[in-house]
């Protein structure tokens, strides 16, 4: 099987703090994995280093094979910034909270990557967009601004604008915990439909039902590392670890 | 009255020159000056923090009388008064847009750089596409207020010899022994500051498209 991501022995600290303390896994095409725990475990600073927003102080990650940080004598040494740039473009990133560009429209926010980062035509940027808005079940709000959308509505224009750039793997970062509980449906419902076409995905998520569902594989970390790794059925079902074991107890209610 | 008002309108003339003139190098060198405030080289943003305190912490009338006669005392050099006035405005006015600037820089959240960044923007292109029109739209309102303060201060000009609007007012007025001129002058600075606050406003509607 492909190996979309592989991350070897990642390191990452905030000053004295450990955040992230010996990471290993990988993902492989067609996959969902979820990432649980508890506030601070470090789930999102782990997908903040895969997408390159945060520098890695140690280990290896590799996407698509391609080699993105490696770590020598302690050294750590990442690839040349075309190779990240092309790297980066493999990863989509869906965040908390959205981050659409608020004085664009919808459909400026999908197609202004397309434009000028994959360089396609104006035409071809729309027709893209479109199908995704479409996807999204949002093809009458093209032209609105994001201020005019309701939060799950701007999350899964946020789903659309990542998707527009055709990416290898799509990472969320807590996509639901800034909606209400109404909206969180629909944005888990996406993400259920892009499971089924067979994207691959990690989700960082609060929702243990819908990690249970949809995931090939969960890993639950707490305090930087990865505490268990499994399919849902074991983890969820049965989990080894006395911290799994404390911490699904308190989502059973 | 009639060589007065028009003696008033060439001086108000003056004055527009002033105000324009200001604007339009200080506006782009205040871009620059935030620049420099948001280096991170420690003495890049601290000589530059220095200019913009001494620039906002001292009277602009000092500052002009600085410009215009610090080159005298120190090489015995005179040079044209109106040119003075400009330079000492422009530097004035570009302390105070660039401090504007950096608070509509700061007031962009975190995560609009980040998507960009994601997304495989240049740092010019986010800049450019991204930040700056957010940052414009932030702005406009404190940039007005800047605007409006710049048409009064003009009057400050008269202080190393131009003849702008105030001055040509105060002159008449001595002459005829009346303030007639002065409340005429004040009209007319009253005019001009209800087009810059008109034209404000137009922009500010232009830029309500979203929010």
């Amino acid at each position: 099987m492909d190996e979309i991501i592989t991350v070897r022995h990642v390191k990452k600290n905030f000053g004295e703090l450990g955040v992230l303390r010996d990471i290993s896994f990988s993902l492989h095409k067609g996959e969902v994995l979820s990432i649980i725990g508890p506030s601070g475990s470090g789930k999102s600073t782990l997908l903040r280093c895969i997408t390159q927003l945060e520098r890695v102080d140690g280990g290896e990650i590799d996407i698509c094979g391609k080699r993105m940080v490696w770590t020598t004598d302690g050294a750590v040494t990442y690839a040349d910034k075309e190779s990240l740039r092309h790297i980066r473009l493999q990863c989509g990133l869906v965040f908390q909270n959205f981050n659409l560009f608020p004085h664009m429209s919808v459909l400026g926010n999908i197609t202004e990557a397309q434009r000028f980062v994959l360089r396609k035509s104006k035409e071809e940027a729309r027709k893209t967009a479109m199908e995704l808005l479409g996807k999204m079940g949002l093809t009458d709000k093209a032209d609105a601004y994001p201020g005019q959308l309701s939060g799950g509505q701007q999350q899964r224009v946020s789903i659309a604008r990542a998707l527009a750039l055709n990416p290898q793997v799509l990472c969320f970062d807590e996509p639901t915990s800034a909606l209400d509980p109404e909206l969180t449906g629909e944005i888990l419902r996406v993400i259920k439909d892009l499971a089924k076409e067979k994207m691959t995905m990690v989700v960082v998520t609060h929702e243990m039902q819908f990690a249970r569902e949809v995931s090939d594989n969960v890993i639950f970390m707490d305090d930087g590392v990865i505490v268990e790794q499994g399919n849902p059925e074991e983890l969820f079902g049965d989990p080894k670890n006395q911290r799994t074991r404390k911490f699904l107890l308190r989502y059973e209610q | 009255m009639g060589p007065l008002l028009l003696q008033m309108l060439k001086a108000t003339g003056t004055s527009l020159q002033i105000f324009f003139l200001t604007l339009l190098f200080a506006l782009p060198l205040g871009m620059l000056v935030v620049r420099g405030r948001m280096a991170k080289n420690v003495v890049v943003s601290g000589l530059v923090n220095i200019y913009i305190m001494i620039m906002r912490g001292t009277p602009l009338i000092l500052q002009l009388i600085f410009v215009y006669f610090a080159p005298y005392y120190l090489f015995h050099a005179s040079y044209d008064r109106f040119t003075a006035v400009i330079i000492a405005f422009v530097i004035n006015y570009a302390a105070y847009f660039a401090e504007i600037y950096r608070g509509g820089i700061q007031s962009i959240p975190k995560g609009q750089y980040e998507a960009s960044s994601v997304l495989g923007f240049t740092k010019a292109h986010t800049f450019f596409r991204i930040i700056l029109p957010q940052v414009v739209k932030q702005i406009v309102p404190a940039l007005g207020n800047e605007v409006i303060t710049l048409v009064k201060d003009t009057a400050l000009a008269q202080t190393i010899g131009v003849a702008e609007l105030f001055r040509v007012a105060q002159n008449a007025s001595a002459r005829q022994f009346s303030t007639a001129p002065i409340f005429i002058a004040g009209l007319f600075y009253f005019v001009m500051n209800g087009l810059v606050s008109k034209s404000f406003d137009m922009i500010e509607h232009k830029l309500a498209y979203y929010n």
